[in-house]
């Protein structure tokens, strides 16, 4: 499998990363080399095996519907780059 | 200088400080000083610490002291560690060896953290890793690399490259560390120390950045088992919030450590396909030493085959990038982390500050990730990736009903140089080969020295059962007093 320039700059809309026009090329190169190696997999013959997705069982952990955390606002919003009493802050969305 | 016996304090291990420390004849902050003098003599070439907090190690190392004349007398207390800087801690910064939180101190302890702590222990600082844990040579650092303290201009490994470096070079006597396919016991391995990735579930990921949840686990670099063993003991444990964290009891490892003499009755199974193309020559020789020596002890070697092993590797590339990509799309330049200079909107603000935040193989993984992930591509990559990785645990699942555990070399090569391998991904990744299945599987699996291969330190890489720890810890336990490969110093910082 391999990917082309318009792939990368989709996927790279779909993660949100800002990527320059001169960078598509050799990032579409690299990452076409790492599904070339994924490819691999194909390899083996999967019909009827239950995808595996975590490695424990996943029995839901439950707990009583109690208050357990004090309100720490202020302490919570410490590392953020911008907040305004209380809000996190961001450029205008709605004109 | 503070010697025991005929050492100085450095050269003695967690175990032995420990003892040093109940009778009396060193205290807590002659300890923590001894360390923090050789970080600032030997962190300026090795670069594994990107923080270190001096002044509230000695003030913790001081109320470790006290705690002691008022008969607490717990085994880690006062004794001096670093942590690996994806836990989060409030008394100092958790950068996670990226840009992106070059500024950022957590309002919370990590649950490990949190342990260690009420455990006594003193945090002397942060160890350098590389970014958001991607990475097998410590290369990838936002704070610059690490040099391997046996060969300047080696890598130490990754992505715990800071912690298994500053172990191997004594800066202090254990650090902890994570992995998700490899990342303890790989750079275990290139430094010449112990390190083991408990059971996925036995340590709480509670405050340990996320890079892939199916995969990452918390473990310990010390120089012996039994030091891993010390530090795995007061850090396991169910947490209420971790909710794959296991309720399963922990058992007394050091105990049953302790009371090993031997290895008679215990079955090695040795998988041909370790040593197939791949894996150099001369770290195969060291390896069958290895062996040979657990067979010396009383242990039984069984040739077994895994052949769907080597598609572990291939597994890993789409789970781990296809996890991460959702992990770190918390990173947007809102609520922590870097954001960007003057966004024109919204997206630009996103795109930019991570753009900018993250390096180029977190990028590349996240991209990765994003593809494997995004529609018309799920079921023919993350799907089959997952069928895949039930295979693998199948295929582990049969060898473990006739051997107990499974040893082979934990690396394919020694540490190279640095600048090797950083231009080809996929070359780097193969440095995962033998580690990843145990991490896909969540077995437990530990990382000893076992020899040297042109001047370099070889590891010895042991898989057990889910939760059977214990087998790990014995089995290196044995080895070690048999033998003395742990106990080697790099002369540099000797």
């Amino acid at each position: 499998m391999s990917l082309d320039k318009e792939e990368v700059r989709t996927i790279a809309h779909l993660a949100r990363l800002s990527v320059e026009e001169s960078r598509l090329e050799p990032i579409a190169a690299e990452l076409s080399r790492v599904l070339e190696f994924v490819d691999r997999l194909n390899s083996v013959d999967t019909r009827d095996i239950e995808p595996m997705s975590n490695p424990v069982s996943s029995e839901l952990v439950l707990r009583e519907d109690v208050i357990t955390e004090t309100d720490e606002r202020e302490q919570l919003q410490k590392p953020a780059p911008a907040v305004h009493e209380g809000y996190f802050t961001v450029p205008r969305v709605i004109e | 200088m503070s010697v025991v016996g005929n050492r100085e304090l450095h050269q003695l291990t967690l175990t032995e400080q420990s003892a040093a420390l109940s009778a009396g004849e060193i205290s807590s902050v002659e300890l923590t000083r001894h360390c923090l003098a050789r970080i600032d003599a030997h962190d300026k070439t090795l670069n594994s610490v990107i923080s270190v907090g001096a002044g509230a190690a000695l003030e913790a190392a001081a109320v470790a002291d006290v705690s002691r004349t008022e008969g607490d007398s717990g085994p880690l207390l006062g004794v001096p560690l670093v942590h690996k800087d994806i836990f989060c801690t409030r008394a100092l910064p958790t950068t996670c060896g990226s840009r992106m939180l070059e500024s950022y101190t957590s309002p919370f302890d990590a649950t490990v953290v949190e342990r260690l702590n009420a455990a006594g222990m003193v945090t002397l600082g942060k160890a350098n890793m590389d970014e958001f844990a991607m990475g097998s040579s410590n290369e990838n650092s936002f704070f610059g690399g690490v040099d391997n303290p046996w060969r300047a201009g080696t890598v130490p490994g990754g992505s715990s490259g800071g912690s298994a470096a500053l172990v191997a070079a004594r800066l202090a006597s254990v650090a902890t560390a994570t992995d998700t396919g490899g990342s303890i016991r790989q750079p275990a391995a290139f430094c010449g120390v112990t390190g083991i990735k408990p059971t996925y579930g036995r340590v709480s990921r509670y405050g340990m950045i996320a890079f892939a949840s199916s995969l990452d686990q918390g473990g310990v670099i010390a120089t012996t088992a039994e030091d891993c063993a010390q530090v795995l003991q007061a850090m396991s444990g169910a947490d209420p919030r971790d909710a794959t964290c296991s309720a399963d009891p922990v058992p007394d490892w050091l105990a049953a450590m302790r009371s090993v003499k031997d290895l008679k009755g215990l079955r090695v199974g040795v998988p041909e396909e370790f040593f197939a193309d791949g894996l150099d020559e001369a770290v195969a020789i060291v390896v069958r030493d290895g062996l040979a020596e657990l067979e010396s002890l009383g242990a039984t070697l069984v040739s077994i085959s895994l052949p769907k092993q080597s598609l572990g590797i291939s597994a890993y590339y789409v789970v781990a990038p296809a996890e991460a990509s959702s992990n770190l799309s918390r990173f947007d330049g809102v609520r922590f982390g870097h954001r960007c200079e003057d966004p024109q909107d919204l997206t630009d603000l996103y795109q930019r500050s991570r753009a900018e935040g993250f390096g180029s193989e977190v990028q590349r993984r996240i991209l990765i990730g994003a593809y494997v992930l995004s529609a018309g591509f799920y079921d023919a990559y993350y799907k089959k990736a997952q069928q895949v990785r039930q295979v693998i645990a199948d295929e582990f699942d049969e060898a473990f009903a006739s051997v107990d555990v499974i040893a082979g070399p934990t690396t394919p090569t020694v540490a190279f140089n640095r600048g090797a391998k950083s231009d080809d991904p996929v070359a780097m990744y193969l440095n995962d080969l033998y580690t990843v299945s145990a991490n896909l599987c969540g077995l437990p699996a530990l990382s000893m020295p076992c020899g040297f291969a042109d001047g370099m330190p070889v590891g010895l890489q042991l898989i057990a059962r889910a939760f059977d720890e214990e087998r790990l810890l014995n089995t290196a336990h044995a080895f070690q007093q048999a033998t003395g490969w742990h106990a080697v110093i790099p002369e540099a910082t000797s």
